[in-house]
Parts: C-alpha cells; sequence; structure tokens
C-alpha cells in the first residue's frame, strides 16, 4: 500500500512529526497551563493545597531538566490530524503516526498503556485496535496534534442524556461529575464539555474541547468552573479553593428531543503539542 | 517531621492532614502484584514495611518516572498486607472505609502528589525488583526513597482527609443546586 516513494516519504514525516509532537507534550506543559496553575498556587489560601501546587510546580520544572515525561501514566496516544487541500486521506497517514507513536513509545520512553480491553494482553508499544485515535479535519496546514490522555481522569469523565427542558441543570450535571470524582482524577482539573450533538459527538466535543487555552473563560464556562471550585474538593482531593484550573465548552447543534453533555475529565498535566509536517 | 522505613509505632502519632517526608525502602505494588502477593506470598519483609502504589517507567535499570498511582482500585486487596506488619501506604486519591478500618491501631495512608512522576523519581533509587515477569507497571519494584513529600491522608484512628473533604463537597453541591434529597451516590 505504499509502494508510491512520495506515500511513503508523506508517511515517513509524519511519524517523525507525531514522536517530536509527542515528546513535546509529555515533557513539557503548554504556556497557558503552566500560567494558570502558578497563579492558582499564588490564590490558594489552604496550606495542604499549597504544598501540592508547589510539589506539581516543582515536578513540571525536575521533569523539563531530566527530559523526563512529567507524569508516569503517559496516557494513551489522541491524535488530530489537519490536512490540506492537495493531501488526500491514505492508509500511509494512518501508519505514519502509528509509527510515530511506536518510536516515541521506544525512545522517550513512555509507559505501554495499550492492553486488549477483555484479555488485557499489553501490545508493547501503544498502538493496538483502534489505537492511537486519530481524527482529521481539514486545514491550511498538514499538522498532527497529540494530546495524551491518562487513565484516572479518563476514568472518571461523563455523559448525560439530558431532557431538552434541562439546560439550566448542565452546571448541576457538570459539578456533580466532579462530586463523584472526588480526588481520583488528580485535581486541579480541567473539564471539557461537550454539549448537543449526538451521544458519540458530545463525547468527541468533550475531549476535543480540551485543545483549547485554559487561560480564558467566557462568562458561561466560568459559572461552571465556579460551581466545581465552590465543591473544595481541591488538589488532589486534599482540599481547597482550586479544584478546577478552568471549565472550557463546546457546542454542536442536536435533536430537538436531546441534550447531550460529555463532561471529559483532564488531570492537571493537561498534556497537548502541534507540529507541522514538514515536506 | 522525617520518617525513615523500617516504621514502628510512630506512625500512630500521626493525624490526618500531617505533612512530613519519608526516606527508606519502600515497594511498589499494583493490582496485579497485591493478586501475585496473596497467592505466593510477600517477597519482601512485610514487617513496617512502607508500600507504594505506583506503576514507574523503568530504563536500563534506573527510574525514569514513579507517580503514585490510584489507590482505590486497591481497596479490596490490601488487607492481608496490614495483617503481615505493613505500616504505611502511600499512593493517591485515599481509599475505602474497609482500609480505613484495616488500618486503625497499626498503620497509615500517605498521600503523594498524583502525577508527580519526575518529583518522586528524582528522590528514589532502584534497588531491585520481584515479580518482573507481571511487566513495568505491575512488578514490585524496591526503591531507596529520600524524604519524599507526603500528607497524612489516613491515620491510624480513623480520620480520613479525603472523606472528610468529601462530606463538605457533598454539603456545598447540595445547598448550591438546592437538593433536599440525597440524589448523589
Amino acid at each position: 500500500m505504499m509502494a508510491n516513494p512520495a506515500d511513503t516519504a508523506l508517511s515517513d514525516a509524519l511519524a517523525d512529526a507525531t514522536e517530536r509532537a509527542l515528546r513535546e507534550a509529555e515533557i513539557r506543559l503548554p504556556p497557558d497551563v503552566l500560567a494558570v496553575l502558578r497563579k492558582a498556587a499564588a490564590a490558594e489560601r489552604d496550606a495542604i493545597a499549597r504544598r501540592e501546587l508547589e510539589n506539581i510546580l516543582e515536578n513540571i520544572a525536575l521533569a523539563e531538566e531530566r527530559q523526563v515525561p512529567i507524569c508516569q501514566d503517559t496516557g494513551v496516544p489522541v491524535i488530530y490530524l489537519t490536512l490540506p487541500p492537495d493531501i488526500g486521506l491514505s492508509p500511509g497517514l494512518f501508519e505514519g503516526v502509528r509509527e510515530g507513536v511506536r518510536r516515541a513509545t521506544a525512545t522517550i520512553p513512555l509507559r505501554p498503556n495499550v492492553v486488549d480491553p477483555l484479555t488485557r494482553e499489553n501490545t508493547g508499544d501503544n498502538t493496538g485496535a483502534g489505537m492511537p485515535a486519530v481524527h482529521v479535519a481539514p486545514g491550511d496546514r498538514l499538522t498532527v496534534t497529540v494530546l495524551p490522555k491518562g487513565a484516572g481522569s479518563e476514568n472518571v469523565s461523563r455523559l448525560g442524556m439530558l431532557l431538552p427542558s434541562q439546560a439550566a441543570q448542565i452546571p448541576r450535571f457538570v459539578a456533580e461529575t466532579m462530586l463523584l470524582a472526588g480526588g481520583r482524577p488528580c485535581p486541579p482539573v480541567i473539564l471539557g464539555v461537550g454539549i448537543g450533538g449526538t451521544f458519540d459527538a458530545a463525547a468527541a466535543l468533550a475531549k476535543e474541547t480540551l485543545l483549547l487555552p485554559i487561560d480564558t473563560m467566557d462568562g458561561y464556562e466560568q459559572e461552571l468552573c465556579d460551581a466545581v471550585n465552590a465543591l473544595g474538593i481541591g488538589p488532589m482531593g486534599l482540599g481547597g479553593d482550586t479544584t478546577a484550573l478552568a471549565v472550557k465548552v463546546k457546542r454542536a447543534d442536536c435533536h430537538t428531543a436531546s441534550l447531550p453533555v460529555a463532561v471529559n475529565v483532564q488531570c492537571w498535566a493537561c498534556r497537548r503539542a502541534t507540529v507541522e509536517v514538514k515536506r | 517531621m522525617n520518617l525513615q522505613t523500617p516504621l514502628g509505632d510512630e506512625v500512630l502519632a500521626l493525624r490526618a492532614g500531617d505533612q512530613l517526608t519519608l526516606s527508606g525502602t519502600i515497594y511498589t505494588a499494583r493490582d496485579e502484584a497485591h493478586l501475585r502477593m496473596m497467592e505466593e506470598g510477600i517477597p519482601f519483609d512485610p514487617e513496617g514495611a512502607a508500600v507504594y502504589h505506583c506503576g514507574p517507567v523503568v530504563q536500563d535499570g534506573r527510574l525514569v518516572v514513579a507517580g503514585p498511582t490510584t489507590s482505590a482500585r486497591m481497596n479490596a486487596l490490601t488487607g492481608f498486607l496490614i495483617d503481615a506488619g505493613v505500616r504505611a501506604l502511600i499512593g493517591k486519591g485515599g481509599m475505602g472505609q474497609e482500609v480505613v478500618e484495616q488500618l486503625r491501631g497499626r498503620a497509615v495512608y500517605l498521600a503523594l502528589t498524583g502525577g508527580c512522576a519526575a518529583l518522586a523519581a528524582a528522590r528514589m533509587t532502584l534497588k531491585g525488583a520481584y515479580f518482573e515477569d507481571l511487566g513495568m507497571a505491575e512488578a514490585v519494584w524496591v526503591i531507596e526513597a529520600d524524604r519524599l513529600p507526603l500528607t497524612v491522608g489516613i491515620d491510624a484512628h480513623g480520620g480520613d482527609l479525603f472523606e472528610a473533604i468529601q462530606q463538605k463537597a457533598k454539603t456545598q453541591f447540595h445547598q448550591r443546586f438546592n437538593i433536599k434529597q440525597d440524589t448523589v451516590s
């Protein structure tokens, strides 16, 4: 399937970009996440919470200094590609991304996290059936964006098929998600909220929302964030002012009889990076 | 305050919310290691030991990163360790009521900041391993720790900081959304 030399070159360039994006994401947090963490540490009033946030900031500095992943749960690879008009969808693109994940697993190194869902047999290289998850969208440039997703926060994410009359209950649903999660997702968290679409689209939207910068929130996002922080769960569930660093929302239109709401929980290590593919 | 393993009755004086550091030998164990130990016995001396809920990344005999994993997964797998003399569990997120009871009068649960894998590795040296056939994340790694920064999450007197915070959060939630009945599990 990759007999065409141009196809092989593209696949290889994509592998290289994927590996570089994973290295960047795993070792260094984006500037917006770091800025919001620092601001939270400065504002925190609880002594235990303050030390938790100081540990987090020290950990981030040490990861960069030692060039090691920020967290040992290096996640499963979630990948977003943008394709310019002259690049068609081909098997080589997907193979390139898979190869990049394999290389990153060996060279960074990443923990092999991907297993068969029932036998639990580990594939050893973070690829497998449906892994990495690859999402493709049209764009101006050929880019690969990685969002390595840890299990602690993913496991407490939640989707509700609310009634159309329950729009006012969305803040309650979001806060309830965090209440049920407690300290398990490694707060302070970032919540990606997908509102509308269909059952599956709401979840995909919620995950995509985690790619947005978190240093700004609109009025609605701030309202949701305040409702979560009022719980006082704090860093690691040990109490404090800082439970959520940000809540980000994306919307899609939906069926007149539906109101899907998905909350994708992300730990403080909101790892993401984008690399443009050189060709 | 710095604690040194092997631990003894000094852990009984700790209270939920106390902050301390811990040094000395600790042993990692996750789900699979607990199950193996229940079947085949504990491969290290459990008397006064500290068990760390952690699946590290190891490369060339060196700890690359070694932060804590979610302790609650081990809720139903912990009693035999405390019975055998383990004095401290280290992890993140706290543990269930059954573990709070098992710790009573005997041992403590210490919280290490979740995700702080580089920080943890910077204060640890790898000394050995048991059950390596379980794979990198599930093996029991023997680690020498140097002043790990910890918070007492559950003390030996039933004090549980996680539960206290969770109860407060529940009250806040009910007040904010004006919920009369307890509709949250």
